[in-house]
């Protein structure tokens, strides 16, 4: 009997070796997550690339996650407790972390904390984010193609930039194709309210919208949009099993070569903040052509509309496309952009404007 | 258009109108419970988990009214058995019904079910106008019929009498010789299966998956319709319809392109809320048919 437990105290006291050793060696990156990553949209995206991160470096590297984190103040805890578990690389990913990332950022300068789509930056903090509006250019081309009733609805979480820049990105491509065609706005003052969102979708189409996009994270406007027999665009991941004979295609935010570059710069010893430019911008900000974003497959729609689909796609990815290039009017018919001129990253940060193409006016 | 507009604001009404309803029966033999949102939620849960593991939203709308009854009979143990106090256990209820429905519910976020079919009456359904009172569902026309059973039995009835005037003096009722306990009991489980109704409403119909905290205030506008209802069963209908308008109206009037801002017409309906109880309380007590001893604590004499 004595033998059997000093045994099993000796087995014990092996495991528990190990777990240090592994703890050790492991570098530990943590992730805070807005939602449950079960919401298919945001959240869901970013586990897609944290597995997709785990999975690249094996055992070299050890990922956690905390979910259904509420923005504000409550993240700091979050945070620090994730610094306290002896995370090295934490990455925040909601624009409402921005503040809380930075105030422990302050307090842990050996951890090195990667912020999602905010813009302030530290010694220690990095910023990362997706042309999210590329996408929404080639969705504006397919709903100006598919439209009958020249109507296309748009349900918007907030008013801030990103979102705007999203707004007028997609009525770019819209009268690339289609000049009769307007876009009416409705914001739902939240990013993720599946009622709500389903409410919006249900009075845009009573309105006489025959194709919605959102920029809101639940499938409840496509679910809404099928029931109804309209079409619609996916939000952050593929949301065709939700609605198969509604999504005409989604963008999907691909975040795993993202996370895999900036950990490998650490195990590398090259992690830093980089020189980006300091603006919303970040240190890192890539699209369509560098696979940041990916669009699901084109369906729903005819081989001429998907032909042409690809066409703004391959033309975003390869830079010969321009999606804001002069002459660019805002909806008020003032010139915004000059013929020739390409608005830069600044200008598309500071846009204040719907373009051409937006119905009403932004709240403000 | 004005049709399609009409048939949403009914939509957003019904499950207001099913908690409200049950709340009211519930604060007309005396007790008030707060608890609506939790137990909301709860119906929510049990009957998006029910209708994806069955593939039935029938078999969905029960397991909603059930799960709201489970958590409403907790409340009653407490307030009844206990004699706690009420509002402190009503806010504990919807604390805890929000928490349990996001622990139970953690699997089931990101699937879809096959919602409640709507049921149009042939006919009925092409009059211009109103054709849309006809394109509803199942659980919006036995809401109806609720709120007509609800009001005969309070006002008709001499069961209802006696849960009248329960809530009006529970030392009378008791002196007179009713069960004050066994009327409240069954006032609250009543009020925790309609709130559960209400709650299953929401995955089964609006919007058909689950998501955490996905009534996002309903239950606290229903209480407020019952106050604004002055504990009346047709005025509760009324009132939904009028909160799920603003709700509605708020979206509809962005793409009309009024220039409200958009914050201002989401407060709306709370705003609604708070001048409906602003008005109501302003005009003297009782007036509007308060029941006497809401709230208040029943311990037996003899």
């Amino acid at each position: 009997m004595r033998k059997m437990l000093t045994s099993l105290g000796a087995m014990l006291a092996g495991i528990a070796m190990s777990i240090s050793a592994a703890h050790a060696d492991k570098l530990k990156v943590g992730f805070v997550y807005l939602t449950n990553p079960g919401d298919h949209g945001w959240t869901y995206a970013h586990e897609v690339g944290r597995q997709q991160l785990q999975d690249h470096f094996g055992s070299k590297i050890e990922t956690t996650y905390v979910e259904n984190v509420p923005e504000g103040p409550d993240a700091a805890r979050v945070i620090r407790e994730l610094v306290g578990q002896g995370n090295k690389v934490i990455f925040t990913t909601s624009f409402g972390y921005m503040e809380p990332t930075l105030k422990v950022a302050k307090e842990n300068p050996d951890v090195m904390f990667d912020h999602i789509t905010g813009y302030k930056r530290a010694g220690n903090m990095a910023t990362g984010n997706i042309r999210f509006y590329e996408g929404r250019y080639v969705q504006g081309v397919v709903a100006g193609l598919t439209t009958k009733s020249n109507t296309i609805g748009y349900l918007g979480a907030f008013p801030i930039p990103e979102v705007i820049q999203g707004i007028n990105a997609f009525a770019r491509g819209l009268r690339s194709v289609n000049k009769d065609a307007s876009i009416k706005v409705v914001w739902v003052n939240s990013w993720y309210d599946p009622v709500k969102e389903s409410d919006a979708a249900k009075v845009l189409i009573a309105e006489g919208a025959d194709v919605l996009a959102q920029h809101t994270d639940s499938p409840a406007m496509l679910q809404t949009a099928e029931k109804a027999g309209v079409k619609g665009f996916g939000q952050s991941s593929d949301m065709h099993d939700f609605a198969p004979k509604a999504q005409l295609f989604s963008s999907v935010n691909n975040w795993g070569p993202y996370y895999i570059a900036q950990v490998q710069k650490v195990l590398d010893g090259k992690w830093s903040t980089g020189d980006g430019p300091d603006h919303w911008a970040g240190n890192t900000w890539k699209g369509i052509g560098d696979d940041f974003l990916v669009l699901s497959e084109f369906k729903n729609m005819p081989a001429s509309v998907a032909k042409k689909a690809e066409a703004a796609r391959a033309g975003i990815a390869s830079g010969t496309l321009n999606i804001f290039e002069g002459p660019m009017k805002d909806n008020q018919g003032n010139m915004v952009l000059e013929a020739g001129k390409v608005l830069d990253d600044g200008g598309l940060w500071g846009m204040n404007y719907y373009v051409e193409g937006v119905e009403g006016r932004i709240p403000n | 258009m004005f049709d399609e507009l009409l048939l949403t604001v009914l939509l957003t009404s019904v499950p207001l109108i099913l908690a409200a309803t049950g709340e009211l029966v519930v604060e007309r033999s005396g007790v008030l419970n707060l608890g609506v949102e939790g137990m909301m939620l709860m119906g929510a849960v049990a009957a998006f988990g029910a209708a994806s593991l069955s593939g039935s939203p029938y078999i969905g709308i029960v397991s909603g009214g059930l799960a709201g009854m489970a958590v409403a009979a907790v409340f009653a143990l407490f307030v009844l058995g206990l004699a706690t106090n009420q509002v402190a256990t009503g806010l504990a209820l919807t604390i805890f019904g929000t928490g349990l429905s996001g622990l139970i519910g953690a699997p089931l976020v990101g699937q879809a079910i096959d919602g409640l079919p709507s049921m149009t009456l042939p006919l009925l359904s092409d009059i211009p106008l109103i054709g849309a009172f006809f394109k509803l569902d199942i659980m919006a026309y036995l809401s109806i019929l609720i709120v007509a059973l609800t009001s005969l039995f309070l006002m008709r009835s001499r069961a209802g009498l006696i849960l009248r005037s329960v809530g009006i003096n529970h030392d009378s009722a008791h002196a007179l010789g009713y069960n004050v306990l066994q009327v409240r009991f069954f006032a609250i489980l009543f009020g925790g299966f309609m709130a559960g109704l209400g709650g299953a409403y929401l995955p089964l119909v609006l919007t058909p998956h689950w998501a955490e905290g996905m009534t996002a205030g309903r239950g606290w506008i229903a209480l407020a319709l019952v106050v604004f209802a002055s504990w009346q069963p047709w005025r509760v209908t009324i009132g939904a319809v009028l909160f799920g308008g603003v709700t509605i109206m708020q979206l509809a009037g962005q793409a009309r392109g009024w220039t409200i801002p958009a914050q201002f017409l989401s407060m709306m309906p709370y705003l609604a809320t708070i001048v409906v109880l602003v008005t109501i309380s302003g005009r003297g007590r009782n007036v509007f048919g308060a029941p006497a001893h809401l709230g208040k604590r029943f311990f037996m004499t003899r």
